[in-house]
């Protein structure tokens, strides 16, 4: 990066910032970061907002795994909602976390056991897999809860979700 | 005008179009209904009494079933449909539990695969276990058909095939002779 020499006009190359920044006056950078700092907390409000909207705490997920192929394929995106009203029903593709895990797992309920009070414990079992899921979850723990769920899979998008998979393989990507 | 300003603008313009298509995908076949017709029959119940080994150690029910399916999937595929997600699910309400339901089969249909579904004499692939010992002298078991959407972008809604059948169990197990 070029210290910016006030006197000569350099062409204004991605390299030049902070000669650029210098050129500047004080309201101008003013404007530029209120500019950023706009951009910045309209993306959080519209995230939030989904948050309220669909009920889920992480409304759009990535699928980091093959255990669902060959309908989702790692990096596809997933339009989760996790209204209360809407029960857990077989076939439903549900997003959850295994208590004390932070990885969302994607795969879909194959058994449901509701009692009269509404109280319901599901199973899940990823397509692909030959197995259900039983071997993901707690030790001792055969049977998932409303509380382990996310949010449930309304929509689907393919390939988007490579950014993030790409970042998260190659940390080097970020830079 | 440099060569990284041409691929550039062409970059941004492939994939404004992509994002155009996409959301044409999905608005074409939003409010589709997917829904067929389907036979379903049974030709044979079994009900036994074990240890329930896939899950937590109870004696539970376990039931067998032999079924037919007969479905025309052929007009759900269009433009948007990447693959079917077919189950076959057993509904019913024991003394335990108000609503069971399980999966006891299931099938993946892709583009381009047959369409007309014409099984006969399948057996379930998943294990019939109740959660307790419900399914004896269960009046009322439902079989259903349902799919799952899989679309190349969009709504992944779940859709129930018109026309199941509901069955009885068993009043006693077999015994396993061993």
């Amino acid at each position: 990066v070029r210290a910016g020499s006030v006197g000569t006009h350099l062409p204004a190359s991605g390299w030049d910032i902070f000669g650029d920044l210098r050129k500047m006056n004080k309201r101008q950078l003013y404007y530029q970061v209120l500019n950023f700092a706009m951009i910045v907390s309209s993306a959080l409000m519209i995230w939030k907002g989904l948050i309220v909207l669909t009920g889920s705490e992480s409304p759009i997920v990535v699928v980091l795994s093959g255990s669902m192929e060959p309908a989702f394929h790692r990096g596809d995106l997933l339009f989760l909602t996790n209204f209360r009203e809407d029960p857990i029903r077989a076939g439903e593709i549900v997003v959850f976390k295994v208590e004390g895990r932070d990885i969302p797992i994607v795969h879909r309920v194959i058994k449901v056991h509701e009692k009269q009070n509404g109280h319901i414990k599901f199973l899940t079992k990823g397509d692909n897999n030959a197995v259900d899921d039983r071997g993901l979850y707690k030790q001792g723990q055969h049977w998932l809860e409303k509380k382990d769920v996310v949010g449930r899979a309304r929509g689907f998008v393919p390939y988007i979700g490579i950014v993030t998979i790409l970042m998260n393989d190659y940390p080097k990507f970020k830079y | 005008n440099t060569v990284l300003s041409r691929a550039n603008s062409l970059f941004a313009f492939s994939l404004s179009v992509m994002a155009a298509l996409t959301f044409g995908c999905f608005i074409t076949t939003a409010f589709k209904d997917r829904s067929v017709p389907v036979r379903l029959h049974v030709s044979r119940i079994m009900l036994k009494n074990v240890e329930d080994f896939t899950g937590p150690r109870e004696r539970s029910d376990l039931g067998f079933i032999t079924f037919d399916i007969t479905a025309d999937l052929e007009n759900i595929f269009d433009w948007n449909v990447k693959q079917l997600f077919l189950y076959l699910s057993a509904e019913y309400s024991t003394k335990n539990n108000a609503l069971n339901q399980v999966v006891l089969w299931d099938k993946i249909v892709l583009r381009g695969d047959n369409p007309k579904l014409l099984l006969k004499d399948m057996k379930t692939k998943y294990f019939f276990f109740d959660d307790g010992n419900g399914l004896k002298g269960n009046r009322n078991v439902t079989l259903t058909l349902s799919w799952n959407v899989v679309p190349n972008a969009g709504i992944l809604p779940l859709v129930t095939g018109s026309g199941h059948v509901s069955v009885p169990f068993p009043d006693t197990y077999e015994i396993t002779k061993s």
